[in-house]
């Protein structure tokens, strides 16, 4: 489903220097900064996972394909701003912010639509009735991507190439790039604003009531379906902001990028345990740490092996995760 | 006859039509904000291989107007359909009588059908055109039948979600593969049995050892997630299903990799082959060489495998496991304090389960001779699932008339020239099966969760037999 081998983008640098012998603190610190920024982007699409789920118990399937479409809107707006106004250093920064922008606007429709269509109807109906729907819809909007804008991938320009050297050590120098910088500081901004929203706000704290009992918050005067809808639009957002900054990382999205994404933003989730903002992004970061790690250390062929082992041991051994509650099991 | 006519007097709808309008203009204006982008603007790669962008308000603006006509009707017919008087409703009931009737009389009938179907294609298509209507549309059809009664006793009868089934499928026609391929068991049998014997003999020999190798996979895979149930056991599950594959692509001196395995044989008819010698199945029995005789056979042969399937699943439906089974699908913690040993009654499903997508899987790589591990993807695995579901859990003939539908249509829709006559001579309509396979996911399942056949039928009972409709069932924890 995905091109392995293609994208190798976190982290080729310090590949190369282990191919060449190199085992050090050095080729180790530039892992962990490329495994964090790819867990960043993991655990933005993670919260999306979790916050679904808390509300309305359902794995929505169809969530790393609205990562993937928003990817594409991102990428739609920024080819236009650019083709428009040229490729210059401010123009880029503002094509990055119309995209991202856009791409929030567009994807928050469309997880808001997918609820509204496929699951609202199906909320209380046989159990695997959403799943089942959710895993249509998730074939719906990649055939719908392939068929639309093309099976091939697509690249844009690269921009925002520089780095800063964090020290050098026998010529292999440790980077940060802004890229990466970006990355995290966005993530850690978003999850600090959404954490104050699910504990502080009145919203929130309709949306925990929701997830407590539906029933009983509808009765004490909550809107359960517009909570639901905004807790969608919310994981959308987020999801968003993941696919911006996903396609100004590598530079290039394909219409099936929204499937092993997808599954292991899932792994973080249930990692840092299902229900909980900031274990969604300690998840995501620890996904993102190991597979960097595992791909560094011992093969790149089988990263996606080790997170999917990963998922299977933290379901079958830790159910509620690492920050989750344990789940009672009731007659 | 006056109740009759007042009523139809009062079933003339009261139709709100300006509210029915602003829906539509919703709806087109939410359509603008998600096609507007990714329909009206196509990323393009231009001659010197410079990403462009190809603006297509055209067929937006058709998109847009088929939402606003789309929502317009059916609002209308929601309008109205609520505006009929309750009486109208009333004869909902008698469906699902026939939905009983089709489960019932349904299978001897089509069975019936598969046995002449060959033959019906042969006389009105002729020997050339035959293969097609054999191979594509009969044995592709049967496999998927095969595989999802096969699925239906993990998921159907046990109510275990299995979202890796194809990794049983890829264990089946690997190993038969191998094992057919494999120089030292060549050598081995050329030694022993003589040299002819291993070419036409492989698949008799391989496919109950595929089924077997595939059971205790079943098993392996299913003792670690005993305790997981629903949507956990359903992604653990998809996650096995892909580190199967994914090693089978990476494990390249054990597997081919990507590549593949190629010239796997072909099996023969109990040792005679299908080819234009002199000792080949033709000459054998005095007819003209032509390659539909190995089509006719590979089609009587899934069709007998899948109706072994279906025999056995049937039969043990109403033998003890099968009974733990259903206990185990409508309630876990009520099985358990009654003393069933929920271990062995989960992996025997995996394992019987597994079982028969190892004989599905060794089927398809003989019938192909070439499979890699591009033929396992995880969309495979979902396919047989929505076979399963959409036909109604636990129903035989459910996924009968699913497998049809979602298969035979698709590949109906290969056929389809006269949609190139429509949409122009680039339209390739084979694009747009996964899409509205997608589709037809959703729309089956906001119309009848509950799949088409959704009817349980008691395997024990006390004086008479009752048949009750699935919507009464109390849902367990799966």
């Amino acid at each position: 489903m995905h091109k392995a081998g293609t994208r190798q983008g976190f982290g080729d640098s310090a590949k190369l220097a282990l191919r060449e012998g190199r085992e050090g603190m050095d080729v180790f610190v530039q892992q962990v900064i490329n495994g964090l920024s790819l867990g960043a982007v993991y655990g933005l699409i993670a919260i999306g996972y979790t916050m679904v789920f808390g509300i309305i118990g359902m794995v929505n399937f169809a969530h790393g394909d609205v990562f993937m479409i928003s990817a594409f809107v991102a990428l739609i707006v920024f080819m236009a701003v650019t083709a428009l106004a040229g490729l210059s250093g401010g123009v880029v920064f503002l094509a990055l912010v119309a995209a991202l922008l856009v791409s929030m606007f567009v994807t928050s429709l469309y997880n808001w639509t997918i609820e509204r269509v496929a699951y609202r109807k199906l909320r209380g109906s046989f159990r695997l009735a959403p799943l089942i729907s959710a895993i249509g819809m998730s074939i719906l909007l990649m055939n719908f991507v392939q068929v639309a804008q093309g099976p091939r991938n697509k690249p844009i320009p690269p921009v925002m190439r520089d780095v800063i050297v964090l020290f050098e050590k026998d010529g292999f120098a440790v980077a940060i790039s802004y890229k990466q910088i970006l990355i995290m500081v966005t993530t850690a901004v978003l999850l600090g604003i959404f954490w104050y929203i699910v504990q502080k706000t009145p919203l929130g704290r309709a949306q925990r009531a929701c997830e407590q009992d539906q029933k009983m918050a509808a009765l004490l005067g909550i809107n359960v379906d517009r909570t639901i809808s905004i807790t969608f639009i919310m994981g959308a957002a987020l999801a968003a902001v993941a696919g911006t900054l996903f396609l100004n990382y590598y530079g290039v999205v394909v219409f099936s990028d929204g499937f092993v994404p997808g599954v292991k933003a899932f792994t973080a989730a249930v990692l840092g345990g299902i229900g909980s903002l900031p274990g969604a992004v300690l998840g995501g970061l620890l996904i993102g740490l190991i597979e960097t790690l595992w791909s560094g250390y011992f093969s790149i062929d089988y990263k996606d092996v080790a997170s999917f082992s990963i998922l299977a041991i933290v379901l079958i051994f830790m159910p509620q995760g690492l920050l989750g509650k344990p789940e009672v099991e009731k007659v | 006859m006056t109740s009759v006519t007042s009523s139809m007097a009062q079933a003339q709808p009261k139709i709100d039509f300006s509210r029915l309008f602003t829906d539509a203009i919703l709806a087109t204006l939410v359509a603008l904000g998600l096609f507007g982008l990714l329909i009206g603007v196509k990323t393009d790669q231009s001659l010197n291989n410079q990403m462009i962008l190809v603006l297509r308000p055209g067929l937006l603006a058709l998109i847009l107007a088929a939402v606003f006509v789309g929502r317009l009707t059916i609002g209308y017919i929601i309008a109205v359909r609520d505006a009929r008087p309750p009486e109208a409703k009333k004869a909902k009931a008698a469906k699902s009588n026939t939905a009983l009737w089709v489960e019932k009389y349904g299978l001897p009938v089509f069975v019936g059908f598969l046995f002449a179907y060959p033959l019906m294609v042969l006389y009105t298509a002729g020997p050339q055109g035959a293969i097609k209507w054999i191979d594509n549309f009969g044995i592709q059809i049967l496999i998927y039948i095969m595989l999802g009664w096969g699925l239906n006793i993990v998921v159907g009868l046990a109510g275990l979600l299995d979202l890796g089934y194809v990794a049983f499928y890829a264990v089946g026609a690997y190993s038969y593969a191998l094992l057919a391929t494999s120089e030292p068991v060549k050598l081995f049998m050329a030694a022993h049995m003589g040299s002819t014997f291993w070419p036409l003999w492989a698949f008799w020999i391989c496919l109950p050892i595929a089924g077997i190798l595939a059971a205790f996979w079943g098993v392996i895979l299913g003792f670690p997630v005993l305790r997981l149930r629903g949507d956990y056991l359903a992604i653990v599950t998809l996650a096995f299903g892909e580190i199967i594959r994914l090693v089978l692509i990476n494990w390249v001196e054990f597997s081919n990799g990507y590549a593949g395995i190629s010239s796997i044989p072909r099996p023969s008819f109990f040792g005679v082959p299908f080819n234009a010698s002199d000792t080949g199945f033709a000459a054998r029995f005095g007819l003209e060489f032509t390659p539909i005789y190995r089509t006719i056979f590979l089609f009587y042969l899934i069709l007998i495998l899948a109706l072994i399937t279906a025999f056995v699943s049937a039969r043990l439906r109403r033998l003890p496991v099968g009974r733990a089974w259903e206990a185990l699908r409508e309630d876990e913690i009520a099985c358990r304090s009654l003393g069933i040993n929920t271990v062995n009654t989960k992996l025997t499903a995996f394992a019987i389960g597994a079982m028969f997508g190892g004989f599905a899987g060794a089927f398809f790589a003989a019938r192909q001779g070439f499979i890699s591990p591009e033929s396992f993807v995880f969309l495979e695995s979902a396919q047989i699932l929505a076979i399963v579901v959409l036909g109604g859990m636990g129903s035989l003939m459910g996924v009968v008339i699913a497998s049809i539908l979602l298969v035979g249509g698709v590949e109906l829709l290969r056929e389809l020239d006269a949609l190139k006559v429509i949409f122009g001579p680039n339209f390739d309509p084979a694009q747009y099966r996964m899409l509205i396979f997608g589709l037809c996911m959703v729309l089956m399942m906001l119309w009848k969760p509950r799949g088409l056949i959704s009817v349980r039928e008691p395997s024990v009972f006390l004086k008479e037999k009752k048949s009750v409709s699935s919507d009464h069932v109390k849902e367990g924890h799966g």
